[in-house]
């Protein structure tokens, strides 16, 4: 959190160093401040693992957009034919992520992916209720939506 | 190219839109109904503000679809959680084609407590077990 501070500050300052107040420069600015920390990072505690969990962030997102077209597409594939293909059904999934923040995260992260929405957190928070739309192949969407959380963990951990 | 990108972007949009119109029209109950509504149309609406930065492509304006596509993100799963949630717990009846619901054996609707059921496993292979004390 500290190095994404630090990364966009560098960045600003750079934007108003060179006078070029473009989101393009700004972008060079960010890359040249994420080099920077990168280089120092060993020597400042404060910054350690920044270098490797902005790339991470980053794959993460690639990650799930690939997602999100792939699950809008089925969807929409569904809704355009006129049979129903769709097989759904509330499944319960053991949460491996324990704070509120975490929590959120991977609930919100299961609400936007189509074809699954997470309905509710049992009292103890060890389970998360999601309804899912297409339960052909339960072995497959559990282990991908597993998948998705623990890339989600990475982040924070 | 970039007004091909343009055309492409916000026709993808609209598409997007229309798919979730057809889709709560179409779809059987009120949590497949959640579905097409929440994702198609945010993701719609966010190819839709893409297409409106790169359109203008003046720092305002850019930082502004930005803004709107995060906010989009942040709050459509939370109100699809909140309604899809609110209408399992009144009592919404599902589907009559759906496979399974490991939610209703483990809530208790006197005292509305939402058990873990520890073994969850156990429930994949015998969804009615629960249901025989009711």
């Amino acid at each position: 959190m500290i190095g994404a501070v630090w990364n966009l500050l560098l960045g600003l300052a750079w934007v108003v160093l060179s006078g070029d107040f473009s989101g393009f420069n700004l972008l060079t600015g960010l890359v040249f401040g994420y080099l920077v920390l990168a280089l120092i990072e060993p020597q400042v505690a404060p910054l350690s693992g920044y270098s490797v969990r902005l790339p991470r962030m980053l794959k993460f997102v690639a990650f799930f957009l690939k997602e999100l077209i792939h699950a809008n597409w089925r969807v929409a594939f569904d809704i355009m034919t006129p049979p129903w293909h769709m097989r759904p059904g509330v499944i319960a999934m053991p949460l491996s992520a324990y704070t509120d923040l975490e929590i959120t995260f991977v609930a919100n992260l299961i609400s936007l992916t189509p074809g699954t929405l997470s309905l509710d957190l049992s009292d103890d928070r060890r389970v998360l209720y999601i309804h899912a739309m297409f339960l052909d192949d339960e072995e497959a969407l559990r282990s991908s939506l597993k998948e998705m959380e623990h890339r989600a963990l990475e982040l924070f951990r | 190219m970039i007004d091909l990108l343009k055309a492409i972007l916000l026709l993808g949009g609209a598409l997007l839109m229309l798919l979730a119109a057809v889709g709560i029209v179409r779809l059987p109950d009120l949590l497949t109904r959640m579905h097409a509504t929440t994702k198609a149309a945010s993701l719609g609406v966010n190819l839709t503000m893409l297409a409106v930065a790169l359109h203008f492509s003046d720092v305002g304006v850019v930082a502004r679809a930005l803004a709107i596509i995060l906010f989009v993100l942040t709050t459509a799963p939370i109100a699809a959680h909140v309604m899809g949630r609110a209408g399992y717990f009144v009592g919404t009846r599902l589907w009559s084609g759906t496979v399974k619901d490991e939610l209703r054996p483990n809530y208790d609707p006197l005292t509305h407590e939402l058990k873990s059921g520890q073994e969850p496993r156990q429930n994949v292979e015998r969804p009615g077990r629960d249901e025989a004390p009711e």
